[in-house]
């Protein structure tokens, strides 16, 4: 059994718990809906969470207490919450297993949520894949309302709380919030300029909040056990709380892992997740999803909190832990991700739209040995160009993989464009000329 | 016509929404369940449903890649290429499928049932290599699982190997 205290996994971990609306609520769910709704004013709702320190799960790690006080005071007319369900950064399958096992207990801290902002309507955008996940919301959604959960007057207390789930259709790009709204709208998910911020004119313009579906899980949790329990979680006070990290790639166990922050790589690699599936040693850690630097063995005592990530130089992400093993080609695995993100590019800027096309081709090209040395200055130059020079952030994502490989397996470019140059030496000077 | 038929489900649809634009995902998603794709006469009558032009509803369709813009097989297999399943084995994966079904990857079986496409990140990387097909998720497949699959959807219409509820590993260190 782990020495640390399971939060989110804890009742799906239970033999038999099936998540239903029996099950949740013998497990004490919707205890905390009932402790605040009509008895906790929403403005102490929103402190309480502040206090505790929570910190989206998404990838940017914004306060989520914070980020709510930015909706305007005293607005009048409708607003929103957006739950960010659209899981899709490579490495990432952490939101799939909340709202599959535990569908009410995301609901819960949606309905917290919706409580603590004035909001009378919540969308859950899941992503177009997660059929059988929408399903089962759907599923759950009937329960909590004829529950007196959801609906008009909630639990006596006067409030309304709509919760719809709306399917996505196989996009990438919507950790940026904004592409998310227009996506939800009905349009092209590429994201709007800011300002305005969601906060101010988010959804159909009116002001709304977007928050992941793990951050939303822990809510229920904070207001039954109180902001300074959570906030004694984990690392404080930057990183508290657990988070559920995604391990994939070449160890003994994959899969969903809840730890508190601030735990070291090494312990998720090789304990919870039982080290290297082979005899073959660690080559190489992505630590927060496709969008985060490679780390390599000499990282494996970083902890995984926010700071300490950002300060080896990636980032904490989204929580999607890949691994691999010695012997992987580290120009191959770039191009991988490379691949990924020009598909996935919204097309809306021109850096990251014509930069990954040329990223991609230049990657292509010096994997199958045709490269030039001049071609690791042009990737350097070409990421250069695209990171900061886009709409949202997903333009600095897409350079991760290449700059963090070049800097710490270089050698593996330089030998795959050297064996080019021999092969090129042999070539009448024609035929050199067409590469 | 979509209307006819979905006159409840298409006025529950638009409940959801104070914007009606909002709903043209959830319709195109009914036209493609529909028909098996989203033909432009479907797109055509949405867009008379929710007052859009007909190429604001194409700009929207053509950004998604779940939307099928033309035909495809009975079953859709998509198998996830990205990092995290390739590292696990999805090219091996990719291979067994061409070989069994006597296709390339964007193409159908001479019979009509399977279309075979590579995809992006389908959020199961701790389970690969996986595939999706139609609404199902079919994970940490092997050659064997793969043969059975086939059969049970030659066979059967459907497969009991498919995934149910998440979650991994599963709990109490049940089978790894």
């Amino acid at each position: 059994m782990p020495k640390h205290e399971i939060i989110l996994l804890k009742n799906m971990m239970e033999p038999g718990y099936t998540g239903s609306l029996k099950d949740y609520e013998k497990a004490g769910g919707y205890q905390a809906l009932q402790k605040v709704l009509g008895k906790v004013a929403p403005a102490d709702v929103t402190t309480m969470v502040i206090k505790s320190g929570l910190r989206g799960r998404g990838g940017a790690g914004v306060a989520t207490g914070g980020e709510w006080t930015f909706l305007p005071k005293d607005y009048q007319g409708p607003k929103y919450l957006c739950c960010n369900a659209d899981e899709s950064e490579p490495g990432t399958f952490k939101d799939r297993q909340l709202m599959e096992r535990d569908p009410h207990q995301v609901l819960e801290g949606i309905a917290l949520a919706c409580y603590a902002i004035g909001a009378e309507t919540a969308y859950i955008y899941i992503r177009g894949e997660f059929v059988l996940g929408s399903r089962i919301l759907d599923k759950a959604v009937a329960e909590a309302r004829a529950a007196g959960y959801l609906g008009k007057n909630v639990l006596g207390s006067g409030a309304t709380i709509q919760i719809h789930v709306h399917r996505g259709a196989g996009a990438y790009n919507f950790g940026e919030e904004t592409a998310l709204l227009e996506s939800q709208e009905g349009k092209r998910g590429q994201p709007r300029g800011k300002p305005p911020f969601p906060a101010t004119s988010g959804l159909y313009g009116k002001p709304t909040v977007i928050n992941n579906v793990e951050t939303l899980a822990n809510l229920p949790h904070i207001v039954n056990r109180g902001p300074e329990w959570f906030a004694s979680i984990g690392s404080p006070p930057k990183s508290a709380g657990t988070r559920i990290f995604c391990v994939s790639g070449h160890v003994k166990r994959p899969g969903n892992y809840e730890i508190p922050m601030g735990t070291t790589l090494r312990e998720l690699i090789f304990e919870q997740a039982g080290g290297m599936r082979s005899d073959k040693p660690l080559k190489a850690i992505i630590p927060g999803g496709a969008s985060a630097a490679f780390l390599t063995p000499n990282h494996l005592d970083v902890k995984l909190d926010f700071e300490s990530v950002a300060q080896a130089g990636s980032m904490l992400g989204s929580g999607g832990v890949t691994v691999m093993e010695e012997g992987t080609d580290m120009v191959w695995a770039a191009l991988r991700l490379m691949e990924f993100f020009h598909h996935e590019s919204c097309g809306k800027c021109s850096p990251c739209r014509e930069g990954s096309s040329w990223l991609v081709q230049t990657l292509r090209r010096i994997l199958a040995k045709r490269g030039r040395m001049e071609d690791l200055e042009t990737l350097v130059q070409l990421c250069n160009n695209i990171a900061g020079r886009t709409v949202c952030a997903f333009g600095d994502a897409e350079v991760a993989p290449i700059l963090s490989t070049l800097k710490y397996w270089r050698p593996e470019y330089e030998a795959l464009i050297r064996e080019a140059e021999a092969h090129r030496a042999h070539e009448l000077p024609m035929a050199a000329m067409r590469h | 016509m979509l209307q006819e038929k979905h006159r409840t489900e298409i006025d529950e649809i638009l409940s959801r929404y104070p914007v009606k634009r909002s709903a043209l995902l959830p319709l195109l998603y009914l036209a493609q369940r529909e028909a098996g794709y989203i033909s432009e006469e479907a797109m055509r009558e949405i867009a008379g449903l929710l007052r859009l032009t007909p190429p604001q509803v194409y700009e929207t369709a053509t950004f998604y890649t779940m939307l099928n813009l033309k035909p495809v097989g009975k079953f859709h297999l998509q198998v996830c290429k990205s990092l995290m399943c390739a590292l696990v084995g999805s090219d091996t994966l990719i291979g067994w499928l061409e070989k069994k079904l006597g296709i390339k990857v964007g193409e159908t079986s001479k019979d009509g049932l399977f279309t075979l496409s590579k995809v992006e990140c389908l959020g199961a990387c701790g389970t690969g290599p996986m595939m999706q097909i139609n609404d199902d998720y079919y994970e940490r497949l092997t050659e064997e699982k793969v043969d059975r699959i086939l059969a049970d959807l030659k066979r059967d219409g459907a497969s009991a190997l498919k995934t149910g509820p998440f979650m991994w590993p599963e709990p109490n260190g049940a089978k790894q």
